[in-house]
């Protein structure tokens, strides 16, 4: 086993972990921090494939800007432990079940699969990738700009207190 | 050299998590955090093919596609956020039972 597989199943088991922990804690925040680890692990993932600028991203926006705003709102509001409630009969006959089906058929149809390409670590470097991004790709990145724009202008007037 | 399989399966592992997450949890910013992690799954699977599709001499096409993922994951957590903010000021609950104004 080399190095590189040691690594990688040590971040995947962290990365498992943390999800599972995700769904078991009961406190938002203590979830919010499980989802933390999870993406964490990911940027690690990410770093072992090569893939550089994309581990930087999400570290930077998924693990500080997305989960600080999700933070920020839990202690906003307040948030205390979980209700346990009943789960609907219709979460616990249908999506259960749905969910492990989902599960098991996308990974049989992995194992299934002949043995894809492995994944080299050769680095993407980023002046690739923003070659690609604003050649390529500039139409769907000038887009985005408008994307943001109306997430911005859609969150002003949703948090506004109407008076 | 770690196969691409692994990394797939990883992401379809992460991904039946979210949503177990996502029908099991009652709180609605827990209900999110799923769609994020079903999100980031995702962005696992897109970043495995495409370090196997550069591996046979293509572009690395889905590393941008992941950027444009999180832009849009950025986008949707402001949005959904303030949603929440409404609902949890309207309904004084985090509950999504409580969100029941559609239900017969």
């Amino acid at each position: 086993m080399s190095a590189q597989m040691v690594i990688f199943f040590v971040l995947a088991i962290i990365a498992v972990l943390g999800a599972i922990s995700l769904i078991l804690q009961r406190h938002p925040i203590h979830s919010a921090l499980s989802l933390i680890v999870v993406m964490v692990a990911l940027a690690g993932l990410y770093l072992l494939m090569g893939a550089e600028f994309v581990a930087a991203v999400q570290i930077i926006v998924y693990g500080g800007a997305i989960m600080v705003l999700f933070i920020f709102v839990i202690m906003l509001l307040n948030a205390g432990e979980e209700e346990r409630t009943n789960v609907s009969r219709l979460a616990l006959y249908a999506g259960v079940p749905l969910a492990v089906a989902v599960t098991g058929m996308i990974a049989a149809a992995i194992l299934n699969s002949r043995a894809a390409a492995t994944a080299p670590a050769a680095l993407t470097s980023t002046r690739d990738l923003s070659r690609l991004l604003f050649t390529e790709f500039v139409y769907p990145f000038e887009l985005t700009s408008f994307l943001i724009l109306v997430a911005i202008l859609g969150a002003i007037v949703l948090a506004q207190r109407e008076n | 050299m770690i196969p691409t399989n692994y990394y797939i399966l990883l992401s379809a592992i992460l991904f039946g998590l979210g949503i177990v997450a996502f029908v099991f949890k009652r709180n609605i910013i827990t209900i999110f955090m799923a769609i994020e992690l079903m999100l980031n799954a995702v962005n696992l699977a897109f970043v495995a093919f495409s370090k196997a599709h550069v591996a046979q001499g293509g572009q690395a096409d889905g590393e941008v596609f992941v950027l444009f993922v999180i832009i849009v994951a950025a986008a949707e957590a402001a949005v959904g956020l303030g949603i929440i903010i409404l609902t949890a000021r309207n309904r004084r609950s985090l509950n999504v039972e409580s969100v029941n104004l559609l239900k017969l």
